[in-house]
Order: C-alpha cells, then sequence, then structure tokens
C-alpha cells in the first residue's frame, strides 16, 4: 500500500484498536454461536468494522444512535460494555438489556444507544423520533441512524427520510451498503443509481465513500456529523463495504462463491489499516499488541459472561407493561 | 360540571395535559388544521406547531417516531385518523412500541397514546369501519381504552396520556356529536369499568359505540328481565372482578360488540366467565357481534352488520 499524505497516526491507532476490539468480539461471538452458547441468531458485522469506527469516533456520550440486526460494531463503538454485550447474547440477567433481548435486541441507553432491531428498517422512524424529541426540547445532541443496504427497499426508508428534511432534524443516515440482504445480491433488487440518489432526491446531502477505508469514513463522518451538529438538518452517507461472513452465523453462504469472499479479504479493513500504519512507520508489534489486547479483552469478558448466572424466571414477567391485570392471564 | 361533547371531551382532555405537562405533544396528517373530524381544532393556536405537529402521509413514521420519542421521554399522542389506517404502522406499534421496554431490559419506556378512532359511521365501508380493539388486546405491552361517555373520553384520554405503557386509544367516530356532562376534577383509572345500570337476571357487557344500541334495547325490556350493563372501556386490563360479581349474582351473561364476533373481545369474556363460573351459570353464555363479513358501503347492507337494539332484547329474553 501506497503512503498516504498526512496521516494522523494517533488517530489511526485509535481506529485500529476499536476495529481491532470489533473484530474480538464479532469472532467470539461467533465462536460461542458455533459451540451453542449463543441460541438465537447472530449477525456478523466481520469485515465491516471501519463504518463503526470511523463514524462513532465523531459521537459524544450523550448523542443517540439506533442500528440493526448487525449492530454490535456500532454498540461497541458507541462505547458499550463488552463484558454485558457478551452476557446478553448468552441470556446472562447481567446483560445489557437483562438477558431479554439478546443479539437482536441489543441495546445500551447509558450511552445513547437505542436499540437494534429484528425487523428491517424499523430502526429508521425511531431514529427520526428520536431527532424530533431533541429538536422539540432544544437539545444539542444529535442521533445517527446505522441500516443496511436492504432498508432502503422498505417504505419506512422514505417516510423517514421525508420526514428528517420536512422537519430538519438534526440526524445522520449511514446505509452501510455490504453488498447483500440475506442470500439477495442487493443491487439485483433495487431499482435506480443508489441509496445516495434517493437520499439526494429528497433534497438531503449525500455523500458515497468506500466503507474500508477507515480514513475515507472519519473524514465524511466528520463533515456530515459536523453539519448535522450545526443544524444544517439531516445528512445521509453511504458507506460502501463487504459482508465476509454469513448473513447469520449458521449462513454457509451459497449464493456467493468462496472465490469471491477469498477475494474480497484483500479488502479487508483491518488489513488495510495496518498496512497503512506500517507504511506510516508503526511497528508490526504495536499492532500485535493492539490486537492480543482486544482479544484479551473480550476472553475476560467471555470469561465473566459465561460464568454470570441466568436470569430468574420472575424476570420473564417483569417490565412487560404498569397497567394490566392482576395476573398474567 | 360542563357539558361537552364527546368530541370536545377528548380536545379538552389533550389541551388540559398539555398545560400539565411540557413533553406532551401530538402529531398526525392535517392536526394543524383540525384534524380530520375536528377533534384538534384550535390546538394548534394555543400550543403553536412545534407541539401540534402536522405530519406527512407516513402512517409507520408517525407512529415509529413517537416510539422514538417517547423513548426519549416524551409523552407524543399520535392521531392515525382511522384505525384502519393505524394498519400501515402495525410494526411500529407491535413490534416497537409494545416491545421496547421489555426487549431492552427496562432501559426505556415508550408512553404514547396512539388514538385510532374505530366504527360505522356514514357509510364509511369496507376500509373506514372497522373495529380492531382484540387485535391490539392480544399484544402484551399494550393498554386498549374505548371509551363511550364524553366524561369517559375526557378522563380517560387524560388518564392514557399520563400512562407510562403505550395506550391504543380508540374513539367512535359515531360518537363525535355526543354530548353528556363531564367533571374535569374526576380522576378516571384506566382497567376499571363502568357499572351503567343494576340488574339481577342478565350482565350484559359491552363498549363503545354499540352501547346506543344498549341504551336503546332496555326499554324493550321494561317488563322483563333485568338487566345489568357494563361499559368495559378498557379492553385490556378488563375489569375482570367487576364482571365476575355481576355474573355471580346473574347468572347470566351476554357480550355485546360492534366488532366480528369470532375471535373478538367477546371471547375472552366468555370464555373467563365460563372457566370461574361454570357451577353459578343459569345459562349459556351468549355473545353478539358483526357477522365474518367485510364492512359494505349501502346502507342496508351496512345496517345488516350492526347489532340492533331488537337483537339485544330478543336475545336477553332467549337467555332466561
Ligand atoms: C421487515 C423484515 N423483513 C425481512 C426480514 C428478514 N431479514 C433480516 S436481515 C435481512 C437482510 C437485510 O439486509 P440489509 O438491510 O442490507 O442488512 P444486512 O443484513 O446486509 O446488514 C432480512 C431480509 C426482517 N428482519 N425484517
Amino acid at each position: 500500500m501506497a503512503a498516504r499524505a498526512n496521516i494522523d497516526v494517533e488517530r489511526l491507532l485509535a481506529h485500529y484498536r476499536a476495529m481491532a476490539r470489533i473484530r474480538a468480539f464479532e469472532e467470539a461471538a461467533e465462536r460461542a454461536h458455533q459451540e451453542g452458547h449463543v441460541k438465537g441468531a447472530v449477525h456478523l458485522s466481520i469485515g465491516q468494522e471501519a463504518v463503526a469506527a470511523g463514524v462513532c469516533i465523531h459521537l459524544k456520550r450523550e448523542d443517540l444512535i439506533t442500528t440493526t440486526h448487525r449492530g454490535h460494531g456500532h454498540t461497541i463503538a458507541k462505547g458499550a460494555d463488552t463484558g454485558a454485550m457478551l452476557a446478553e447474547l448468552l441470556g446472562r440477567a447481567s446483560g445489557t438489556c437483562q438477558g431479554k433481548g439478546g443479539s437482536l435486541h441489543i441495546a445500551d441507553f447509558s450511552i445513547g444507544m437505542l436499540g437494534a432491531n429484528g425487523v428491517v428498517a424499523a430502526g429508521l422512524t425511531i431514529a427520526v423520533g428520536a431527532a424530533h424529541a431533541v429538536k422539540l426540547r432544544g437539545e444539542r445532541r444529535i442521533v445517527v441512524c446505522f441500516f443496511g443496504d436492504g432498508a432502503t427497499n422498505r417504505g419506512p426508508f422514505l417516510e423517514s427520510l421525508n420526514w428528517a428534511k420536512i422537519y430538519e432534524l438534526p440526524v445522520l443516515f449511514v446505509c452501510e451498503d455490504n453488498g447483500f440482504a440475506a442470500s439477495t445480491r442487493t443491487r439485483a433488487m433495487s431499482a435506480g443509481p443508489g441509496p445516495d440518489a434517493r437520499a439526494e432526491s429528497l433534497g438531503i446531502p449525500a455523500r458515497t465513500i468506500d466503507g474500508n477505508d477507515v480514513i475515507a469514513v472519519d473524514e465524511a463522518a466528520g463533515e456530515l456529523v459536523e453539519r448535522v451538529r450545526a443544524g444544517a438538518g439531516p445528512q445521509f452517507l453511504l458507506a460502501r463495504t463487504y459482508r465476509l461472513k454469513g448473513h447469520t452465523a449458521s449462513d454457509l453462504g451459497a449464493y456467493r462463491s468462496a472465490a469471491e469472499v477469498e477475494a474480497r479479504k484483500a479488502d479487508d479493513p483491518l488489513k488495510r489499516a495496518a498496512e497503512l500504519l506500517k507504511v506510516s512507520g508503526v511497528a508490526d508489534e504495536t499492532i500485535i499488541a493492539i490486537d492480543a489486547e482486544a482479544r484479551a479483552e473480550i476472553a475476560a469478558a467471555w470469561k465473566s459472561a459465561l460464568g454470570a448466572p441466568w436470569p430468574a424466571v420472575e424476570l420473564a414477567f417483569t417490565d412487560v407493561q404498569d397497567v394490566r391485570m392482576p395476573s398474567w392471564r | 360540571m360542563a357539558v361537552m361533547s364527546y368530541l370536545e371531551a377528548g380536545k379538552a382532555a389533550l389541551a388540559a395535559e398539555m398545560r400539565d405537562d411540557a413533553s406532551v405533544w401530538a402529531l398526525g396528517e392535517d392536526l394543524g388544521r383540525g384534524g380530520v373530524f375536528g377533534q384538534y381544532r384550535g390546538l394548534v393556536d394555543e400550543f403553536g406547531p412545534a407541539r401540534i405537529v402536522d405530519t406527512p402521509i407516513s402512517e409507520a413514521t408517525i407512529m415509529g417516531a413517537a416510539v422514538g420519542a417517547a423513548l426519549l421521554g416524551t409523552r407524543p399522542v399520535v392521531e392515525m385518523r382511522f384505525a384502519d389506517f393505524a394498519l400501515c404502522a402495525v410494526d411500529e406499534l407491535v413490534n416497537q412500541a409494545a416491545k421496547a421496554r421489555y426487549m431492552f431490559g427496562g432501559q426505556g419506556r415508550v408512553p404514547l397514546v396512539a388514538r385510532q378512532p374505530i366504527g360505522m359511521w356514514r357509510s364509511s365501508a369496507a376500509q373506514h369501519s372497522q373495529s380492531l380493539e382484540s387485535w391490539y388486546a392480544h399484544i402484551p405491552g399494550l393498554v386498549v381504552v374505548c371509551p363511550f361517555t364524553p366524561a369517559d373520553n375526557y378522563g380517560l384520554l387524560r388518564a392514557a396520556i399520563r400512562c407510562d405503557d403505550p395506550v391504543v386509544y380508540m374513539e367512535h367516530k359515531d360518537l363525535w356529536a355526543m354530548t353528556g356532562e363531564v367533571d374535569e376534577a374526576a380522576d378516571l383509572p384506566l382497567g376499571k369499568a363502568r357499572l351503567v345500570r343494576e340488574g339481577s337476571d342478565v350482565t350484559l357487557v359491552a363498549w363503545s359505540g354499540v352501547l346506543r344500541a344498549v341504551e336503546a334495547a332496555l326499554p324493550l325490556l321494561q317488563d322483563g328481565p333485568s338487566v345489568e350493563v357494563i361499559d368495559l372501556r378498557t379492553i385490556y386490563p378488563w375489569d375482570r372482578d367487576m364482571v365476575l360479581d355481576s355474573v355471580r349474582r346473574t347468572g347470566r351473561l351476554l357480550v355485546v360488540h360492534e366488532a366480528v364476533a369470532t375471535g373478538g373481545f367477546g371471547a375472552e369474556i366468555a370464555a373467563t366467565v365460563a372457566g370461574a363460573l361454570f357451577g353459578n351459570l343459569k345459562a349459556p353464555v351468549r355473545r353478539l357481534g358483526a357477522p365474518r363479513i367485510p364492512i359494505p358501503y349501502s346502507p342496508p347492507l351496512e345496517e345488516a352488520c350492526k347489532i340492533s337494539p331488537a337483537q339485544i332484547a330478543e336475545t336477553v329474553h332467549g337467555m332466561l
């Protein structure tokens, strides 16, 4: 890889660290699923870490995000505790959602993460509503809404973008185009030039970037976040990336060739960032140490999560609703 | 006490809550011009367009945005125009609003009110006439309210707005103009039925617009069996105690609702009573509801979907 001018090595190291933590988490989640510890579906973001890292570096703790079924990376990058997240995947009481949500519904309100979602495109309406409340109350924080390319073919995509624009809400839409919606190549099912053009047709400024280049994501997200903070209304970021693993952890990926996936591994965002660090003079050992540190964090988190107690059965009956029948029938 | 129409009572309730609590706001199509039935008329003048929010025709996002805004601690009152259109927002209501608190382990709450007018009214036909309360009663997490009187529309809408759970609030379109006394100081709880009339032979449970037919049936029963009438008001959680206490005395239950009888909420009440009071029953439990057909346009055909006073009286007589 050729050297790039003006690389902020410290910042790139921070990105690398964030991505390495996500990668280690996802690999642990995959293993846990394969070994039968994690029962429900797990959607891994391996290969897409640069989007989470490059966007979330611009967010403050009080800023808000919504994400999708493939939301571990965004949640970690926003600042969630990986131990509580793994406990959630394992269905333990110490999980972020007391074990009641699992991977599909992981959420951590304490760091402004308003929830992953099991329904494609559902996070968009919730995000614009959160942004609406932020504006209604005159707060300064912003909302970032992560979603996949597949979501752009559901109605809430159009509704939510239109909504954000007519009310000029403080929201950044981040469309992560990983090439696929489950087993379908999204291109095959999407008319027109793409999600960015759809956003622009509503007057929402859009930028399209190589989502595996963390510096490009950082730079574009920085500009868009700044505009949102300045009150310029909703902005749109289309990050082109590639899902290196199956749709779920149990998907064998019969819809694409092994050769295709192999070829795309050359474009792995961690690999690219590591190469860039090296040509910028960072020692191999430094990078190896970051990887080891990330793996050690996740190993420790895994150990404590696995030892954490199951929720008491009574927990199944809490937080349903206040106004209810005396019994649960 | 003031005399108000059902429509004015709903408007007064919303205005009162908006005055009391700055976090209450309303959103829906055409609200700035009063809403489709005029139930919001004038509110924008008092509260401004940031709190009486005109929206695009985007039911999914009206409801979904309310979920997001409610999770941040505001209290959105969502207007769906017709219960039929709220079906465009069922994911947002059923999968998001009803479940967010639970799925996220209690980290957030969704204190929204989803107003969705129900019922047959002026030949509105198949897509503007449905009564779908039983659908939402089926969903854990939701409260379902079907007020009948102006007083209840006032008190229960206020209670619904103050409630921390998502509430499906179903006003009946045929009742907008009905007037009645409203005690603005009364505190009405959700989940409590209203005893309309005492009686000793038959317990008649009903709610919403069909109570007009029940009222009209009573004179037809003047010299016949003594009917105790209960207006359920809240469909979920329903006032099982009041219903069971009544049937324990009368030994007979008739449930009347405008919704399709098949799978209607009357079935839940009937099954509960049959299960709890089998030994007390003097007659089989009866239900009256619409036939399982889409609601037709033509007035005589629409009439065929409605429960008539004569039908109610006849059914009551048949139970003795
Ligand atoms: C409304 C809805 N339809 C279908 C599904 C099943 N489903 C889950 S993820 C997915 C693909 C989504 O693709 P995309 O939005 O591009 O996200 P990605 O999985 O690529 O991250 C589908 C079809 C769903 N969860 N929700």
